[in-house]
Formats: C-alpha cells, sequence, structure tokens
C-alpha cells in the first residue's frame, strides 16, 4: 500500500539531505503520491478537518495561555481581560471555545463513519483503537479546559466529575485528593488542570502522528469496503485528496465561523458567565453538550446488587467508551460496509438516534419519567454493542459485493478511464 | 358484601384526600415563573448593532440608578468611548468618570486618598466587600453586571419535541438575546403578587424571577420618570420616561458591557463569511475540473 516512494530531490541541497534524512521522501509517498481509494466520498474529509481542529485549539490556545491567570480569585476576571483589552483577544477566546465544540463535532462524525462503513475491522484494528485513545484523551482536554474560566458551571462540573473517582473502592478518595490537590475543588485544583490542558494536546498531537502512521500501513478503508486489488483502484492523494479536502474544510469552517461570528454563546451555559461560587449550587448542573449522552449514562444506573448507584454510573459511562474500543472483536460480520449489510444498516442508524436520545435525557432535569427513558437507552447502547453487533455477522445474508472498486465506480466498465488519469495525475490542474 | 362496599369507599376516600393535599401541596409550593418574551433588539441578527442613543440612555440608567448596589469590575471609564459602545466624546468620558470618587494610593504618606475618577479607571466598587454589600443589602449580594446580560437566560419550554425544536429554531435564527429580553423582563416584573403568595417584609414578589421562586431582594429599581432623558427640540422628551422604555435601555446598555466587541465581530464576521463563500465555490470548481478525468 505504501512506502511506494517515487520521490526524486529535484536540487543538489535536497539530494544531500535525502541521502542523510529522508524526509522529503516521506512527505511525498504520505501526502502527495499515497494511494487513496477513488471512491471515496465526503464522509473521509473529516480526518483532514481534525488535523487542522486540533492545530488550530493549539494556535489559539497557546496565545490565550498569554494572557490568562491560572489563580482562583483572578481566572475569570482574566478572562474577561482578554475579551475586552486583548487586541482580537474575542476572536481567540470564542475561537477556542467554539472550537471545541466544533472538534468533538468532527470527532463523532469520523468515529460514526468508522462504525458505518467498518473501518475497524482487520486490518485496521490498532489504527481504530488509536483513534479511541485520542477521543479520550480530547475528553480529557476539553474537560480541563472548560474549568479554567471559573465560572458556576467550570467550578461545579469539575466538582461533580472529580467526585466521580471516589466511587472507585478503597483507593477512590486518595484518587479525588490528588486530581483537587487537596480536599475540595480549589486553586490548586485550578492549577493543576491548566497545567494538564496545556500538556495533553501534544499528548494528542503524538498519538495522532501513531493514528496516521498506522492508516497509511493499513491504507483508507472506503465506501464499499472491499480491499484496493490494483492501482485502477486508487487515486493519488495530490491533487485527488487534496482538493476534496480543502473544499470539505472550507464548508466546514463555514459552520464553524457562524457559531463564533454570530453566535459565539448559544453552545455554552449562561451559568458559566456568573463567576465560581462554592458555597452555592447552581440549580441544574450540564455538561458541554459533547459529554451529554456520557453524562446520560452516569446519571441512569441504579444499585445493582452490591455496587452502588454511583459507581455503576461511573462503570456504565466508561464502559460506554470501552464498548467503542471493543467493536472490532465485537463485530463478527466479514464485510466492513454496511452498504452491503442488509440488517446492520437499521441498526446502525437506531444506535445513533439513541445516542441523540441519551443527549438529550443528559441535557435535561431528572424526572422519574427521564430516568427510566434514560435506562432504557442505556440498556439498549450496550445490547447493540454486546448482543445485536455480535449476532448480525452470524445471521445476516450480505448484499453481493462489487469485485473491485473501481468496478463499483464505473459500473463494471473500468476500462472507461482514461488512461492519463493516475498515470500523471500531478501535471493536471 | 357491605363490608367490601365500605372498604372500597374507604379507600376512593383516601385516594382522593391523598391526591387533593398533594395538588394542593404543589399549588402551594411551586411558583410559575413568568416566561419573559422574545423582543426585537437593535443588536439582534447578523447585521444588528447597537444603538449609541439607546446605550448613552442606558448608561444614564446604571449611572443614577443601578450603580448605587451593583459593580461593573470589568468596565473603565474609558470604554464609553469605545467605537461601538455609548461613543461619548473624550471630554464627556472625562466629565462622567470626573462624577465618580475612586480610591487612590498610597500617597508619600503611606495614606490612601480619594480623588476624582479618570478616564483609565475601572468604575469603583458601591461596596468595598462583600460583607458589606449583605449588610447594606438585607443579606442578598447585588451581582456584578460586567458578564450580567450573558449570564441571564431562561428555557421556555420543558416538554419535547418543543425545546429540541426551540433550541434548533434559536440556532438557526441567531438568538443571542435571552439575556437582555430577561432582564428588561424582570425590570417590568414587580407585579402584584397572588392573593395566597407569603412574602416578608423587605422581600419583594417578582413574576419572572425563577431564581428565587418569585422572591427577589432588590425593591422595584424604576418607577416612570425618575430618570431625566434628552430633550428634543419641542422640550419633551425624545423618548418616553416610562418603566418599559428604561428597562429597554438599561438591559441593552448592560448588553454592550458583556458584549463590547458585538459590533466589530458581526463586521468581521460578515468579511470572513464572503471570504469563505467565495473560497468555497472556487474549491468546488477545482474539484470538479481535478476531478473530471477520473469520473468520466
Amino acid at each position: 500500500m505504501s512506502g511506494q516512494s517515487t520521490y526524486v530531490p529535484k536540487n543538489a541541497l535536497a539530494k544531500w539531505l535525502e541521502a542523510r534524512l529522508p524526509i522529503g521522501g516521506l512527505v511525498h509517498s504520505s501526502f502527495i503520491a499515497y494511494p487513496t481509494p477513488r471512491n471515496l466520498n465526503y464522509m473521509w474529509t473529516f480526518g483532514g478537518i481534525l488535523s487542522f481542529m486540533l492545530v488550530a485549539q493549539i494556535l489559539t490556545g497557546i496565545v490565550l495561555a498569554m494572557h490568562y491567570t491560572p489563580e482562583s480569585t483572578l481566572a475569570f476576571n482574566s478572562v474577561e481581560h482578554i475579551m475586552r483589552d486583548v487586541n482580537a483577544g474575542w476572536l481567540l477566546r470564542y475561537l477556542h471555545l467554539n472550537g471545541a465544540s466544533m472538534f468533538f463535532a468532527a470527532a463523532y462524525i469520523h468515529t460514526a463513519r468508522g462504525l458505518y462503513y467498518g473501518s475497524y475491522k482487520a486490518p485496521r484494528e490498532v489504527l481504530w483503537l488509536l483513534g479511541i485513545i485520542i477521543l479520550l484523551l480530547m475528553m480529557a482536554t476539553a474537560f480541563m479546559g472548560y474549568v479554567l474560566p471559573w465560572g458556576q458551571m467550570s467550578f461545579w462540573g469539575a466538582t461533580v466529575i472529580t467526585n466521580l473517582f471516589s466511587a472507585i473502592p478503597i483507593v477512590g478518595d486518595t484518587i479525588v485528593t490528588y486530581l483537587w490537590g487537596g480536599y475540595a475543588v480549589g486553586n490548586p485544583t485550578l492549577n493543576r488542570f491548566y497545567s494538564l490542558h496545556y500538556l495533553l494536546p501534544f499528548v494528542i498531537a503524538g498519538v495522532v502522528a501513531l493514528h496516521v502512521w498506522a492508516l497509511h500501513v493499513a491504507g483508507q478503508n472506503n465506501p464499499t469496503g472491499i480491499d484496493v486489488k490494483s492501482s485502477k483502484d486508487t487515486v493519488p492523494f495530490t491533487p485527488y485528496a487534496t482538493v476534496k479536502d480543502t473544499l470539505g474544510l472550507i464548508v466546514f469552517l463555514l459552520v464553524y465561523c457562524w457559531f463564533v461570528f454570530y453566535e459565539p454563546n448559544i453552545l455554552g451555559d449562561a451559568d458559566n458567565y456568573i463567576p465560581a461560587n462554592p458555597l452555592q449550587t447552581p440549580p441544574h448542573i450540564v455538561p458541554e453538550w459533547y459529554f451529554l449522552p456520557f453524562y446520560a449514562i452516569l446519571r441512569s444506573m441504579p444499585d445493582i446488587f452490591f455496587i452502588p448507584a454511583k459507581l455503576a454510573g461511573v462503570m456504565a459511562m466508561f464502559g460506554a467508551i470501552l464498548m467503542l474500543a471493543l467493536v472490532p472483536w465485537l463485530d463478527t460480520s466479514k464485510v466492513r460496509s454496511a452498504r452491503f449489510r442488509p440488517l446492520y444498516r437499521p441498526f446502525f442508524w437506531v444506535l445513533i438516534l439513541v445516542c441523540i436520545g441519551l443527549g438529550y435525557i443528559g441535557a435535561k432535569e431528572v424526572t422519574p419519567g427521564r430516568i427510566v427513558v434514560g435506562q432504557i437507552l442505556t440498556a439498549y447502547y450496550y445490547v447493540h454493542f454486546l448482543i445485536i453487533l455480535p449476532l448480525l455477522g452470524l445471521i445476516e445474508t450480505p448484499n453481493p459485493l462489487p469485485n473491485s472498486i473501481s468496478e463499483s465506480v464505473l459500473g463494471g466498465n473500468a476500462t472507461a478511464m482514461p488512461a492519463g488519469a493516475h498515470a500523471a495525475p500531478e501535471r493536471k490542474g | 358484601m357491605k363490608r367490601l362496599r365500605l372498604l372500597l369507599a374507604a379507600v376512593a376516600a383516601l385516594g382522593c384526600a391523598v391526591s387533593f393535599t398533594a395538588f394542593a401541596q404543589e399549588e402551594g409550593a411551586t411558583f410559575v415563573p413568568k416566561i419573559p418574551e422574545r423582543q426585537s433588539w437593535s443588536f439582534a441578527g447578523p447585521f444588528g448593532i447597537y444603538d449609541t442613543a439607546q446605550l448613552q440612555r442606558g448608561y444614564k440608567i446604571y449611572r443614577e440608578v443601578c450603580s448605587n448596589c451593583h459593580s461593573m469590575e470589568d468596565m473603565h471609564f474609558r470604554n464609553l468611548a469605545d467605537p461601538g459602545g455609548p461613543e461619548f466624546t473624550e471630554g464627556q468620558v472625562q466629565a462622567l468618570a470626573a462624577e465618580f470618587k475612586v480610591t487612590d494610593g498610597p500617597d508619600d504618606n503611606g495614606k490612601m486618598f480619594k480623588r476624582p475618577g479618570r478616564p483609565a479607571d475601572p468604575f469603583p466598587k458601591p461596596f468595598p466587600n462583600v460583607q458589606m454589600a449583605k449588610l447594606a443589602n438585607g443579606g442578598g449580594v447585588p451581582p456584578d453586571m460586567s458578564v450580567l446580560a450573558k449570564a441571564r437566560s431562561y428555557e421556555p419550554y420543558d416538554w419535547f419535541p418543543a425545546d429540541v425544536g426551540y433550541a434548533i429554531w434559536s440556532m438557526l435564527t441567531q438568538y443571542q438575546t435571552q439575556g437582555p429580553d430577561y432582564i428588561s423582563a424582570l425590570l417590568q416584573g414587580y407585579t402584584k403578587p397572588p392573593p395566597d403568595f407569603k412574602i416578608e417584609p423587605g422581600q419583594n414578589y417578582n413574576e419572572v424571577f425563577a431564581a428565587g421562586n418569585g422572591i427577589i431582594a432588590m425593591p422595584p429599581p424604576l418607577q416612570d420618570g425618575v430618570v431625566e432623558y434628552p430633550k428634543g427640540p419641542d422640550g419633551k422628551p425624545v423618548v418616553p420616561e416610562t418603566v418599559q422604555q428604561y428597562s429597554r435601555d438599561v438591559a441593552a446598555f448592560l448588553m454592550w458591557v458583556a458584549e463590547p466587541k458585538l459590533d466589530q465581530r458581526k463586521q468581521n464576521g460578515l468579511e470572513v463569511m464572503i471570504f469563505l463563500l467565495v473560497a468555497a465555490g472556487l474549491m468546488y470548481f477545482v474539484k470538479k475540473k481535478v476531478w473530471a478525468a477520473v469520473h468520466a
């Protein structure tokens, strides 16, 4: 798949460098000559979009860190200082704030695409697991970042979530004390969250490098889910994927900028513009939207035999992500793409609806009726992964697969492609 | 048989009594707040900007009424001259700042001293500390007004699917003015309490104040005619000196205080959106041309 480096250094300096550090060849084989399946749809542009968002968050974050004060009596006002007195400070903060939401939106679409087209199946299990690790790191980073403005929801969100770790038997209380740096959420908590919020994005960048490496070893999946069989099935990354990814990114930026410039606070909670007050609990503590399904799972667990509801909730919440990590081994079907799986396809969409439903329950105040709905949806989430997914592979008759990607694109007339199309694509456009 | 009937009657009576008391308790305990109405504001929507004259009137209300109890610690007098704000002239700002006494120092003798405010000063706080604020306000702390208009919101629907529909509709119509809607409704929300509503002395009833279940520490701050507005050539105020008008003007002012860069944000937004739309259009045709050979 990869490694077909056709890179030829063009001048003496490049030749000299290539003999000592073949970085030119690496870039050439990864982003120029790299063969991508010719049938990728726009769902495949989210990998590039996510890379862009990571860089955007790091850049805006580094500049914000130059003006922010991580001290519990000053943090809230230092954010307002950024909003008012730092040049383009309002823009940086709104980009960063809404950037987190857009990052998660893209990550969830990217993950759902993987689930739909079976991108987690052999030989891409490690690629998938690295993606789940990135998702977990993103969650930790976003959670700690949300604490930094030190508003009411920052403070009480931190209190609720850190308290969850006290549910762990024996070591729970010790862990919570270390998270807090004391016996309650306070200035030491803010300090360590700030430090970790600055550190984790670079850890994410490292795991992203591994994710991309694993991708370039296994090659990209594609909407048919069948393997690339010949060079007719692929086109070079540049210019084909590059222009398509750029178009996808620009459309994504239109949505991002809609939020940043016209409704920068609509995705947030108004209560976070109230400075943190340890003596006054807000009537309704909710996390940001991207955590709502997990929050619903957390809240919906009852006492189970000897396991208290709190521990059960924490286990169910982390278990929900564990389910995603186990998908490569829970799915027994040999066929990757849902396009050829008539039974899996409806169940996939039901799962998406269940996740949205969980998000809704997570956003609302608890009522007896909503608890029951949350429990049913949580149960279904687990049933999907633990029962439906393994069973479907055994009972489902997949639709016939096309012989090759090029056949599926060109309707069996694979010779219709002009010979020049992939022989010398770099000279085109 | 007779015994059974009696038993049934007793059960029914008990059921009625229980449900009635439950109902009665609910009636007594739950205060149903009035939901603020969505109002039209000059600064709403993609092209909306602040109304300078309205912000100047709003500042007058803050100065004469709110500032007696409410701080505004993220604002400086100089901000009153900022573009996209009340846009007072520099001379006016100097005069407005000088109306306040600010604490400065220590001087060469190590003493703090009072002097008239200057444009570079932040707005002074009405109370030196929270304890003093509580003492002066019957135990309540008047909230700081720097970001108050972004810190207040309300949800008009709590039933599916109206709540989801409302959220999506708000997102599509760029509804970002819950704060001023709420503030202006609250200032007009000092109505007569329902007959069975209990109010202690020193408390006030407000039909909008959900956070306190209808009971608010702040007494009605505005009355008709309490703040004098600029007069037109005919000697009459340009806008009516009513609680309704005051509420709207001060709510608009507080929105500017909370979001002073709104005008600039929307102007930049328009430029960015046009740029991205053009870029998307160009990229669409580039992509089409590049891929033409493959799709053939």
